[in-house]
């Protein structure tokens, strides 16, 4: 499916190609650590199992920040 | 069709989960409250306020220092606490990241009519830390976060102090203190992880400000969910002197390992909290001599402290 990620750190958006169905798998294929990241869709915070759909629209927030 | 304790919903309730955490999935609801009477259960265990305490929350506008600084107002609400409060901001001068952190704090301050003070590395030691780092790593081949971090504990002990502040909050999170206690483990510093703790700190000093830590038991991920389920508007801001540290690869370690053994750092901070006692009885059996710097009169464990040190150094270039 095709899904659009807004990366905070980075402020970048990208179309990508996924193969696999939950947020977790998600951060896998971008390798990001789920530790590092919260995972939003329309300014919902979802949880690592949450299933994502064609076309959806993510925002990844970083939860490191400061020095 | 989704059921109660399903991974998705709320295990305590049939709502939409939005963190899965060891002992099960919470709503924004359920989480809230989870965090906040976590945060509360801290403070009430470790004694970390006492009714006569004036309160000094160190505070940069980041996440932490945010939710550390709401939840202390909070705290002393739900307690019907008398407790003078009021917040300190140490600028250090890093172009493209602390202003952004200190445009959120004032505003911050302002909705939550909380006493802000500022202090700047400019305008106490003579230059920002974007200047004075080349300087001080030219002849002491001392890192930013090294320099940014003496001279940080330094004016915010002094300010405090000279404010009348019998507490410093600061917004120290379970990552933070894990870290910091991995980090001493590496270098043998067991003096110093002595020193850590939801309290810092071995005996009362008359020239230290004792600190506490709120945050002590909360992840860094729960700290920017709540922030985020608040609707605070806390930026994405990063140190660009943060990658440079020591720290910031036991930051990575730490990570790698919490994604692969979930509980991971809980159980560096148990560990150590079960140990603290005895590295506190040594640490008592020596103790090390504390004493006014001879430059500028703050504590010293040296003639001259490691503040002036470095202010000197400047000061001959």
């Amino acid at each position: 499916m095709k899904i659009s990620v807004h990366i905070e750190r980075t402020n970048t958006t990208q179309k990508i190609d996924f193969s696999g169905i939950t947020v977790r798998q998600l951060l896998c294929q971008l390798d990001l650590n789920l530790e590092t990241v919260l995972v939003a869709r329309n300014n919902e915070v979802l949880t690592e199992e949450e299933t994502l759909q064609e076309n959806d629209l993510l925002e990844i927030l970083s939860v490191i920040s400061g020095g | 069709m989704l059921f109660r304790g399903d991974k998705m919903n709320c295990h305590k309730c049939d709502a939409k989960a939005v963190i899965s955490l060891q002992h099960g999935s919470l709503c924004k609801s359920h989480f809230l409250s989870y965090f906040e009477e976590k945060v509360f259960r801290t403070i009430n265990k470790f004694q970390l306020i006492e009714r006569k305490d004036k309160l000094c929350i160190a505070t940069s506008g980041g996440k932490d220092s945010l939710t550390v600084l709401y939840l202390t107002k909070k705290y002393l609400e739900k307690y019907n606490c008398n407790n003078e409060l009021f917040a300190l901001a140490v600028d250090e001068g890093i172009a493209k990241y602390r202003e952004k952190t200190l445009r959120d704090l004032h505003h911050f301050c302002r909705e939550q009519n909380i006493r802000l003070e500022t202090v700047s590395f400019n305008e106490e030691l003579g230059k920002n830390l974007d200047v004075a780092y080349p300087f001080i790593n030219k002849g002491t081949k001392k890192k930013p976060c090294h320099i940014c971090g003496v001279w940080r504990r330094y004016l915010l002990n002094k300010q405090a102090r000279d404010l009348g502040a019998t507490k410093v909050v600061t917004g120290h999170n379970l990552d933070d203190e894990a870290q910091a206690i991995v980090m001493n483990l590496f270098k043998a510093n067991t003096k110093i992880a002595g020193r850590l703790g939801p309290i810092s700190g071995i005996e009362e000093q008359e020239l230290f400000v004792q600190r506490v830590k709120p945050l002590y038991f909360c992840l860094e991920k729960e700290v920017r969910l709540y922030t985020i389920l608040k609707g605070w508007q806390v930026q994405f801001a990063e140190c660009p002197y943060s990658h440079t540290g020591y720290r910031h690869d036991i930051q990575e370690m730490l990570n790698e390992f919490e994604q692969k053994y979930k509980g991971t750092k809980q159980g560096i901070i148990n560990s150590f909290l079960a140990m603290l006692p005895l590295l506190r009885e040594e640490e008592r059996k020596q103790p090390e001599e504390i004493k006014p710097c001879q430059e500028c009169g703050e504590a010293a464990n040296q003639e001259v402290c490691n503040a002036c040190k470095m202010k000197a150094i400047i000061q001959s270039c």
